[in-house]
């Protein structure tokens, strides 16, 4: 490859480096890999900064997405204004995240807002049971799903409001050393 | 708009309808709220009614301390509007959520980075994202002015710092790419630095510097070899697809296979260098005619293999490439010159001593380091909360898989729910009685059968001695391998069998109890077989070269090793799904076997460390085997298995599993080859050692040839009679190991006992709030009252 692209300048692509977990190697890639979703849409010139979004449908059927419960979230979450469609900024940002370096703290703030549905920035009983609905298909009865939530609002809650603040999210992540390898898409 | 205790008497501010992301605003969640709370209070006639925007209700507790969640307006507390603005710019509704309290977050972190953890004045902290009641200022503003503030003071921050430094704190901000590309901007134009160098240079402290730097270089180091190694790894596109379809856990079995692979090929390394290819430039006289090669050889080891590099007899017990021996009348040799005489006994015992020495110390270092990840002060709580939010693995790409893991989480969150009501409801003392009567059955039924292999194997051993193999017959000496490998692979089977009696309640634990089965066999097994060969061979094969035949029966255990996994692949695997499809309708094909696998991984390696004394070339057979395990595995992984359908906490196996392959492996590994080194006399007609009484003895020789050397290296005789023969330091080493191990251990229950008050203070912490807001309101409501 070398120094024969053109699609970022040379500072750009320093930028990018830096501010995600990528090498310049791995950013073409993935770079490449957004133009492919909708090609007559993203110039392949990005010198210019152009405001170019992928629309959500797109993103949605990417590979490594399409068979997550969660994908819209996590497109809603990564996204400029939380509509799921994403610039080329917001696409990496969301692999970044999701990748294997980034640490613990980064990717619960992250999961945090994914499992959080109504956006108040707290997961409330609602939240979870949506999260629990999405995690087994809808397939546990109703009791059970109520019985569940209140079992993790038990569990970790820690100022006993009823709902599960960052804090207590991210106290709860730090027992669970498996997050590291589950919260993980490779790309 | 800034929020005071006195709410302002006409809502003028709702005319314009903010919108939902301007994070200047009130936060968008209250927004609904409040928004229904007047249509509610203008529905009753004192304010003009607002437009319902319909969407999830917000949930808050409600009052008289209950912990209720209540959906829907018909529930929610009648909170009035004033107090709902209070609640919604609370310091708790803005950390870590809008970038101003991200920014003031990240900005109290850098500074605290760069003073070396000193804790600012009291008076001096700045308006922080948490102000304390310290600060009773009740203006809370996070308007955008201080948010520029901030912004600005953390480029300063920002610009204080190494590049290295500056970009991992970047790369760990939850921020968009964007911000993050403005504030690197921002901090790296060249005035701002130097604003920045001349102003924080005073505020540095060298030791702080020192270790960032040290840190940040050792992690860019490592960075750089990990991209170079993934670089060169082969393997990257298939372990992501083993990762996609079957998940983490089956991937962390090829994982481990991959370690295996390439530290067995680091071991080799020195081997080569230092043993192998020595000799190999220097072969010594040939011993007599040289057997021909018929293919047996490759599974036997015998034959054209024995006196070839491979084995331990092949090695001369001389000084290699001496110039010349010393002449009858004992008069000086001059050595020419680029002669480099090489003390090949030496080099062997060193050699060895040295690899093992390294595996040790990376075993240990790779394994604390590994339980330090995995496990947490009370991380066995919260089995619920971890299960809902940490085990939905990402990284699955296909429909199939998808699905299968939905029906695996159903299926465990279904088990963790009757497991909670059963312990609810607390057996009858006939129930328990029965089941500990299952339990201690189980258990005899397995011990008895390990007994017996264990019976079995030696006496079978002892068979071989009293009838040895003639020269021709040489596929007798494949039986005893056969043996042990057909008793490795069929017992296993038998222990599920009967754990299906019993029915343990977590299925982590049934793992456990499998693991630990299994290990005890192949420990048992192995044990023996450590015996027959040091105790009863040696005696044996007097006047013949034992060591030879000791590395031959190691190559033939690794590859029959070899063979009997490739069996139990073939029929485990893909006859098991051939004959399910058949018979069943239901399609399932069999699961993949982790921790059996797993184990069967240790077993061949433990068998290579245990060989590699007499077989320096041992290392590379084992490369091979891994290298072939591995395809041989991932073809019928994605042919003939899907994933397991019980829970499997990777980091925790992981864990698991390598402390195995330090504790009872390297450790047996070890003590083997400690006793082959110190007690077992070497035979006399071949090896490096011939003349000696035992291995050590080299090292020792060695060290007298040193003293008689001179007063130059005097240091070094030295160090051997009062470190190494003196059995104090030892001693010492160990007590000191104890006190470190002790105090540790008080240091885990001291930081157990303070989360525990941590935890107490959190939720007193929730209590006063919920006091303090109903407190609010009530005052609200008297005041709404009396107006």
């Amino acid at each position: 490859m070398g120094n024969k692209q053109t699609v970022f300048t040379h500072e750009q692509l320093e930028a990018y480096q830096d501010c995600t977990f990528f090498t310049r190697k791995e950013i073409m890639r993935l770079f490449y890999r957004y133009q492919d979703l909708a090609p007559q849409l993203i110039p392949l010139d990005y010198t210019t900064y152009p405001n170019v979004k992928v629309p959500y449908e797109l993103i949605g059927s990417m590979p490594e997405l399409k068979d997550n419960p969660f994908r819209q979230r996590i497109a809603q979450v990564f996204s400029e204004d939380g509509d799921g469609h994403m610039t080329l900024d917001n696409f990496l940002d969301m692999f970044s995240v999701m990748s294997e370096m980034a640490p613990r703290d980064l990717k619960a703030y992250y999961a945090f807002k994914i499992y959080d549905f109504n956006n108040d920035d707290y997961i409330c009983a609602w939240d979870l049971e949506q999260t629990v609905t999405r995690l087994t298909r809808g397939e546990l009865s109703a009791q059970e799903v109520s019985l569940v939530c209140e079992k993790v609002l038990d569990e970790a809650d820690g100022d006993h409001d009823g709902r599960l603040s960052l804090e207590d999210f991210q106290n709860m992540i730090l027992r669970a050393p498996d997050f590291l390898s589950t919260f993980h898409i490779r790309i | 708009m800034a929020f005071v205790l006195n709410v302002p008497e006409t809502p003028d501010d709702w005319s314009q309808e903010p919108s939902p992301y301007d994070e200047d605003e009130v936060h968008h969640s209250f927004h609904q709220l409040i928004q229904e709370q007047s249509q509610w209070v203008g529905a009753s006639g004192s304010e003009a009614g607002l437009q319902l925007t319909p969407g999830p209700a917000a949930l808050l507790t409600v009052v008289d301390g209950d912990h209720q969640a209540g959906p829907g307006p018909e529930g929610a507390p009648a909170y009035s509007a004033a107090t709902l603005r209070i609640l919604a710019s609370m310091p708790s509704r803005t950390i870590g959520r809008s970038r101003g309290a991200i920014i003031s977050q990240y900005y109290n972190r850098t500074m605290q980075l760069r003073r070396c953890g000193r804790r600012p004045l009291l008076g001096a902290e700045g308006r922080g994202a948490r102000p304390s009641l310290r600060s009773l200022d009740l203006e809370l503003d996070p308007t955008a002015r201080e948010e520029e503030e901030k912004r600005a003071l953390l480029v300063t921050e920002l610009q204080g710092l190494t590049g290295a430094q500056q970009d991992q704190l970047l790369r760990g901000m939850p921020l968009s790419l964007a911000e993050k590309r403005c504030l690197r901007q921002e901090s790296r134009t060249p005035s701002g630095k130097q604003r920045g160098w001349q102003a924080q240079r005073g505020v540095w402290s060298c030791c702080s510097r020192l270790k960032y730097g040290c840190v940040l270089a050792f992690h860019n180091l490592g960075l750089g070899l990990l991209s170079g190694l993934s670089a060169l790894t082969p393997w990257r596109y298939t372990l992501k697809r083993i990762g996609g379809q079957f998940g983490s856990s089956v991937l962390s079995y090829f994982l481990f296979l991959k370690t295996l692979l390439v530290s067995n090929a680091l071991l080799l390394l020195p081997l080569l260098a230092f043993i192998v290819g020595v000799q190999a430039a220097f072969p010594p006289d040939p011993r007599g005619p040289a057997p021909t090669f018929t293919g047996l050889e490759l599974l036997t080891g015998a034959g054209y293999f024995t006196h070839t590099v491979m084995y331990y007899g092949y090695y001369s017990n001389f000084t290699l490439n001496q110039p010349c021996t010393h002449p009858p009348d004992g008069a000086q040799c001059t050595p020419g010159a680029g002669d480099l005489p090489y003390n090949m006994p030496l080099a062997y015992l060193f050699t060895m001593g040295a690899i093992f020495f390294t595996t040790g110390i990376t075993l240990v270092y790779s394994m604390s380091r590994s339980f330090g990840e995995s496990y947490r002060v009370g991380s066995t709580l919260g089995i619920h909360a971890i299960t809902v939010f940490c085990s939905w693995d990402y990284k699955v790409t296909q429909k199939w898989a998808s699905r299968l893991q939905q029906d695996n989480l159903r299926t465990q969150l279904k088990e963790l729910l009757a497991e909670w009501q059963l312990r609810q409801r607390p057996r009858s003392v006939c129930g328990r009685l029965r089941r500990a009567a299952v339990l201690l059955l189980v258990w005899f039924l397995c011990l008895a059968t390990v007994l017996g292999c264990a019976v079995g194997v030696y006496t079978f051993s002892e068979l071989m001695i009293q009838s040895p193999v003639a020269t021709g017959q040489e596929v007798g000496l494949l039986v005893l391998p056969l043996v042990v490998s057909l008793a490795n692979l069929l017992v296993p089977y038998l222990y599920r069998l009967l754990a299906t009696l019993e029915r343990h309640e977590s299925p982590v634990l049934e793992v456990y109890v499998a693991v630990c089965r299994n290990l005890l066999l192949k420990a048992i097994l192995l044990g023996i077989l450590c015996y027959h060969w040091l105790g009863r061979r040696v005696g044996a094969l007097k006047g013949q070269c034992w060591e030879d035949f000791v590395g031959q029966e190691l190559y033939r255990f690794v590859v029959m090793d070899f063979i009997f996994t490739l069996l139990d692949t073939l029929f485990g695997e893909l006859v098991w799904r051939l004959v399910s499809e058949k018979k069943s309708r239901s399609r399932r094909k069999p699961e993949f076997d982790i921790a059996g696998n797993l184990l069967q991984l240790i077993y061949g390696q433990t068998l290579t460390w245990l060989g590699v004394l007499f077989c320096p070339l041992l290392p590379a057979v084992q490369v091979l085997k891994l290298l072939l395990l591995f395809y041989v595995k991932k073809t019928s992984l994605m042919a003939n298995c899907q994933a397991p359908r019980r829970p499997w906490l990777a980091s925790h196996m992981s864990t698991v599993f390598l402390t195995l392959l330090c504790f009872p492996s390297f450790l047996g590994a070890a003590v083997f080859l400690c006793s082959a080194i110190w007690q077992v006399k070497p035979s006399s007609t071949c090896g490096p050692f011939q003349t000696l009484d035992t291995m050590y003895e080299a090292g020792k020789v060695w060290v007298r040839h040193l003293q008689r050397a001179g007063p130059r290296v005097s240091w070094l005789p030295w160090v051997y009679h009062y470190l190494l023969e003196n059995t104090f330091l030892i001693f010492l080493v160990s007590a000191l190991l104890l006190a470190v191990i002790y105090l540790n251990i008080q240091v885990v229950k001291g930081q157990r006992k303070v989360i525990c008050l941590l935890k107490e203070q959190i939720s007193n912490e929730g209590e006063d709030k919920m006091f303090l807001i109903n407190k609010l309101h009530s005052v609200y409501e008297k005041k709404e009252r009396s107006r």
